[in-house]
């Protein structure tokens, strides 16, 4: 496969993930809002500093204002995370690498692009009802990964694919639960009042992992909230389980199961271990805040390290 | 659809009834949703004037041109005899250049075509064929008879469309599919891998479509044609020469690439022998190709036929190479460069089409009767001070196709670009890309300047 065919798909996965982890994060913030005694900066600032887009708000915008965090967020160009934005450059790439996707993903891709050029023209961010619109790109995103994985082949497209899903969705999941962990635990507010579950439970919400979360734990408390979306094994947006889906990618890639054959697989396997044998509690005591700093700044040298291995072109006239 | 006396034209019958079966309201309905089609599938084009980003539909007409069996076989025999006949000109033009002494064809006419590649004299490309893959421009005379109009050797495009508008229109009338007998064009990608692989003695050739990237206006037919093809879509980046030869450059390490069908024009693809600006080519592949490590396709050079200086001298050309008359001719062509016919062209131009002998895609005309004086006195001093770069032809009507328009069915000007590919033999494929002028009178076609199109159906019988 062309390296630059297979960064191209690397990168189509990741804006589609972002894609629908802002529409999901939206979609619950502004359920979420309607519970809350009403103040814009407390109930949407929190969003933009997920996002990690906070400094490129602040310079752009005087003031948090609900309707401005939404079209920043969703339709903003100079954005350039908004879901717009990512849903524009997903479809580019795709558009690049149409000859390694299907028919049904394709045309997906395509209609996803209609519906958020569409929203912007009819300034759907106005509407009174957003969560439908929400709804529209997160179930847009979703058909699109069941075809995914139903049309495309596990070849080598699939697995950068699933990397950059995957990676993506790391760093998504660790940013949600820095953010709210830090708020929520700093809060006044008594510990187990009814606007403290409303907010532990958008947390879980916001990363589709409130059901999954109740029939494992039950009760809602931080520490276990903390463990499941960090250390479970099992639940498909936790950081190890997406850590572990990205090395058995890696492995398909390399070619070599044991040990490690390039930079990324190596830093991979060391993040991999490290969460395998870390304890909640070591968390928490070493400082959530710190913890999760230091698994992102990792991703990122994890993708650098991917597209030194698999995409840049040196490395090839070198060989 | 109707003949001069207003008689449905047998072609047209049974579609014809259906269509009076439907009102102009559900007529519209099925364009709309051809319309929403062509933006599903991505069938859209950025056009070189607008900005980037700005995408259009090639607006597809749902009312099909139908043409008959007999008529089609005639005009296959008549693509076959010419597409043979000037891959041998091609052939004897950069080798033997029998022609040029033989006087059939005047040699700085030749010689001072910017097409004509002096780097490919003594060459022959595999299984000496040029080119591989046509797309001529034919127009119908208000006489019934084709024309062509340009022979398009160098990388014509449209194909996809021909394809696609069928696969819609077979979604638009089903029923009508069923009752009549037209022929499927949808093996043209099978034919075409054949016809590459047919090219290179490689058990199991590498084949690459390249294209110049996401930004051409052609974009969606290079991804289309190279996934239905089952090949690497690459840009010119992708590819790199060692030791004359060519690899693209993959994920694990370098991969022999053995068949380019390009979509790159000559110039652009090798800044080291060509247009050193570019950017879309590979330094090294030219040489790679004199070599014969790796095939492209079309050949390169091939461009000279589509001279439209050249073009006056086809007639002859058939006749000197396969001793026949032609079958599909010519539309008369007065060349600038020839004294008598450059005086007659200035004398009326108000009455002629002007026409510079490299460009394309309808742009650097002039439609004498529908110009200004002051259009007519700029293009008599462009002649005048370059009379090898242009020629004149006279205004051609244009036979009408029925077109639905917004409140009724009316006569559009088309034209009717069938596809030829050249292996082991001359394949016409039944189908064309019919393109159409979208306003009233207008004759100008391309799509680059606001044309749509329309399927064309072969029938069998």
């Amino acid at each position: 496969m062309l390296g630059r065919v297979a960064n191209t798909i690397y990168w189509m996965n990741r804006y589609l993930e972002r894609a629908e982890n802002y529409a999901r994060f939206m979609d619950v913030n502004f359920n979420l809002s309607l519970d809350l005694p009403p103040n814009e900066e407390e109930q949407w600032k929190p969003l933009v500093v997920i996002t990690g887009d906070w400094e490129l708000y602040d310079s752009l915008y005087p003031k948090v204002e609900k309707s401005k965090v939404i079209y920043f967020l969703t339709f903003d160009e100079n954005n350039p995370n908004s879901i717009y934005n990512c849903i524009i450059n997903a479809r580019e790439n795709a558009r690049a690498v149409r000859t390694e996707i299907t028919k049904e993903v394709w045309e997906q891709i395509n209609a996803l692009f209609y519906l958020v050029k569409e929203g912007l023209e009819k300034k759907r961010h106005t509407d009174k009802n957003l969560r439908s619109f929400f709804k529209e790109i997160k179930n847009g995103c979703q058909l699109l990964y069941g075809m995914y994985d139903a049309t495309i082949s596990r070849n080598e497209g699939w697995n950068f694919g699933k990397l950059g899903q995957v990676i993506e969705r790391a760093d998504k999941t660790s940013r949600v639960l820095d953010a709210k962990y830090h708020m929520l635990l700093g809060s006044p507010k008594q510990i187990g009042s009814s606007l403290d579950l409303i907010q532990w439970a958008a947390l879980l919400k916001s990363v589709s992992a409130y059901d999954m979360y109740r029939k494992k734990y039950g009760k809602l408390t931080h520490s276990n909230i903390a463990e499941f979306l960090i250390l479970d094994r099992e639940f498909p947006r936790s950081i190890l389980a997406c850590l572990i889906s990205a090395e058995q990618s890696l492995i398909t890639l390399s070619g070599s199961p044991v040990g490690f054959s390039n930079a990324a697989q190596k830093q991979l396997g060391a993040l991999k271990s490290q969460l395998e044998y870390t304890d909640i509690n070591d968390i928490i005591k070493s400082g959530m805040h710190e913890y999760l700093d230091d698994i992102q700044i990792k991703l990122n040298k994890i993708s650098s390290a991917i597209y030194n291995a698999f995409f840049s072109i040196e490395n090839h006239i070198n060989n | 659809m109707f003949d001069e006396n207003n008689i449905v034209r047998p072609n047209y019958k049974l579609f014809l009834e259906r269509l009076e079966k439907m009102s102009h309201k559900k007529l519209k309905g099925l364009q709309h949703s051809t319309d929403r089609a062509q933006l599903s599938l991505g069938m859209t084009f950025n056009v070189y004037s607008d900005n980037q980003g700005v995408e259009r539909i090639l607006h597809l007409d749902i009312i099909p041109r139908i043409i008959g069996n007999t008529e089609w076989t005639q005009l296959e025999k008549g693509l076959q005899q010419r597409i043979k006949a000037l891959n041998l000109f091609i052939q004897d033009i950069y080798n033997d250049q029998k022609v040029l002494k033989d006087k059939i064809i005047p040699k700085e006419m030749i010689f001072s075509s910017i097409s004509y590649l002096k780097e490919l004299e003594g060459f022959k490309p595999p299984k000496d064929i040029w080119c591989h893959i046509t797309g001529s421009d034919l127009i119908k005379g208000g006489d019934g008879q084709y024309y062509v109009l340009e022979d398009n050797l160098r990388c014509p495009s449209g194909v996809s469309y021909m394809l696609e508008n069928r696969e819609i229109l077979k979604r638009t009338f089903p029923e009508i599919f069923e009752k009549l007998d037209v022929k499927p064009v949808y093996n043209y990608t099978h034919i075409l891998r054949d016809t590459l692989e047919y090219l290179s003695e490689a058990e199991k050739p590498t084949i690459v479509v390249l294209t110049p990237g996401i930004y051409n206006s052609a974009y969606f037919e290079h991804s289309y044609l190279a996934q239905q093809m089952g090949a690497e879509l690459v840009e010119g980046r992708d590819l790199i020469v060692k030791d004359d030869i060519v690899y693209m450059i993959t994920t694990s390490g370098l991969q022999r690439v053995d068949i380019i069908y390009r979509r790159v024009d000559d110039d652009f693809i090798d800044p080291l022998v060509f247009n050193e600006n570019s950017l879309l080519g590979t330094p090294g592949l030219f040489r790679s190709y004199l070599k014969g490590n790796v095939v492209l396709v079309n050949a390169p050079g091939t461009g000279v036929v589509d001279d439209k200086a050249v073009y006056a001298y086809i007639p002859r050309i058939i006749k000197y190479y396969l001793g026949e008359d032609m079958i599909l001719p010519n539309v008369k062509t007065y060349i600038c460069d020839e004294e008598q016919d450059r005086k007659y062209v200035i004398e009326n131009i108000h009455d002629l089409v002007v026409k510079q002998t490299d460009a394309s895609g309808g742009y650097g005309m002039l439609i004498g009767p529908k110009s200004t004086k002051k259009e007519q006195q700029e293009f008599i001093a462009k002649i005048k001070h370059n009379p090898r770069n242009y020629i004149a032809q006279p205004m051609i009507n244009l036979s009408r196709v029925p077109t639905l328009t917004d409140d009724t069915i009316e006569g559009r000007h088309v034209d009717l670009r069938p596809y030829a590919l050249y292996a082991d033999s001359i394949k016409i494929i039944p189908g064309a890309l019919t393109r159409g002028a979208l306003k009233k009178g207008s004759i100008v076609v391309n799509s680059s300047q606001g044309g749509g199109s329309k399927d064309t159906w072969v029938l069998n019988s």
